[in-house]
């Protein structure tokens, strides 16, 4: 029976995705073991079914964020966190550090809406449309929000540590990556 | 003359002279200690623990603990290699550590260490995400102190080699970190010759030199092809490989 993979991207930039292309023709050597359920890569929306493994890239940042990591957490077995942004939060995270800041949340609305002088903004409003995803407080890394059961650390991991990850992942048994496969940058 | 020593490290034989610490007879011999506080030319201060070894079955820092006739250490162990993931994980999740944008990405130890300990778990501990202060006053050196590990590697070399004060400790405990002598970096007697501000000074990216950037391209950095430590294994007696 052909493993069950579920992807999705959310406080990230779709570039741990762009690895996972990376694999280039080894994606069909994957297919014959495994096959996509809901992933961007697809296109599917929904979970059709329960899956095997769950690669969740980047952090959470906003309410959506959180909704969709813990659909995963109940939809998949193992959650793995791809990338830097999904483990430690990753580029969206140094929000957190705003520096002397009383509302940093604030602050960098009004930076990035009003005060930058790159920004033209007459009615000096920051976007609020309730079709928009609230924001949160701060940046939360995938561990604070769910349990998450592996990591694959790299911004973004290569294509080759992924597929040796994702092999050993369906295979039941670790990893071991070589030296020039870990990679935190 | 001095006596010489010979002791085990995981079972090979280290001949040490007397005065020496297990970390320099086994640097001697090509069997690598990981360490981080501690570095060539300066004197080693034991507060990164990451060099801890097993000394008869006792925990000793190796990088200050003197080698003795006939004891038994042990460095390259299950024990002792979690216990070193477990202090290097600490120091990621202690500070803010964004190897994606940090300039010493490639030659720095703290992430150089980790890959040679094969560092891939999730994470055992909460990120803390301090908030801490980037010193940007100086022309040609730039303080991200987000990135400070507290090694002193910066306070000894300004005051071992450079004879001034520039860095120093400030507070203790969680609380302790690295101040400089004066409101700000510019307004100490820092030159940029000095060995405190030089590469290879600080192990990550605090103590950063302004102009350079990325200044080696990814594949031929520093640790891109080669784990920390291969310099000791691969260019004296590299017994430690074997």
């Amino acid at each position: 029976m052909k493993k069950k993979i579920a992807t999705v991207s959310l406080a990230g930039c779709f570039g741990c995705h762009m690895s996972l292309l990376d694999i280039d023709e080894r994606i069909l050597d994957l297919l014959k073991v495994a096959e996509f359920d809901k992933t961007p890569l697809n296109d599917l929306k929904k979970f059709t079914t329960r899956c095997d493994i769950g690669l969740v890239e980047g952090g959470c940042c906003n309410e959506e964020n959180v909704h969709t990591l813990q659909e995963f957490r109940k939809n998949c077995d193992v959650l793995v966190a791809v990338g830097a942004c999904a483990i430690m939060g990753g580029l969206p995270v140094m929000r957190n550090a705003i520096m002397n800041a009383v509302d940093p949340l604030r602050e960098c609305l009004e930076e990035a809406y009003m005060n930058s002088s790159s920004v033209y903004n007459s009615t000096n409003d920051i976007p609020n449309d309730p079709a928009l995803p609230l924001i949160l407080d701060k940046v939360y890394n995938c561990s604070e929000v769910v349990k998450i059961d592996y990591q694959i650390p790299g911004c973004p991991p290569s294509g080759d540590t992924l597929w040796q990850t994702l092999n050993a992942l369906i295979r039941g048994v670790p990893a071991d990556l070589p030296y020039e496969l870990i990679r935190y940058d | 003359m001095s006596k010489s020593i010979t002791f085990k490290i995981d079972g090979a034989t280290v001949t040490a002279r007397a005065g020496q610490t297990i970390m320099d007879a086994a640097d001697e011999t090509g069997i690598y200690i990981p360490r981080l506080c501690d570095v060539e030319g300066l004197e080693p201060q034991g507060s990164c623990r990451v060099c801890t070894v097993k000394v008869n079955g006792r925990p000793a820092a190796a990088c200050t603990q003197p080698a003795a006739q006939g004891i038994v250490v042990e460095n390259d162990t299950l024990e002792i290699l979690n216990y070193r993931r477990d202090l290097i994980r600490m120091l990621f999740q202690e500070g803010n550590h964004l190897c994606s944008i940090c300039e010493a990405s490639g030659r720095c130890e703290l992430q150089a260490m980790a890959y040679r300990l094969a560092i891939v778990e999730p994470a055992k501990y909460p990120y803390l995400q301090p908030v801490r202060p980037i010193d940007a006053s100086h022309p040609d050196i730039l303080l991200d102190k987000n990135r400070c590990i507290r090694c002193g590697r910066c306070i000894r070399a300004s005051r071992q080699i450079d004879g001034k004060n520039v860095f120093g400790y400030i507070g203790r405990g969680i609380n302790k970190r690295v101040g400089v002598d004066g409101k700000n970096l510019a307004d100490t007697n820092v030159d940029v010759n000095d060995r405190a501000v030089s590469p290879g000074t600080c192990p990550v990216g605090c103590i950063i030199r302004r102009g350079l950037g990325f200044y080696q391209p990814i594949g031929q950095r520093k640790y891109d092809n080669a784990p920390i430590g291969s310099e000791i294994e691969n260019t004296r007696s590299g017994r430690g490989k074997q």
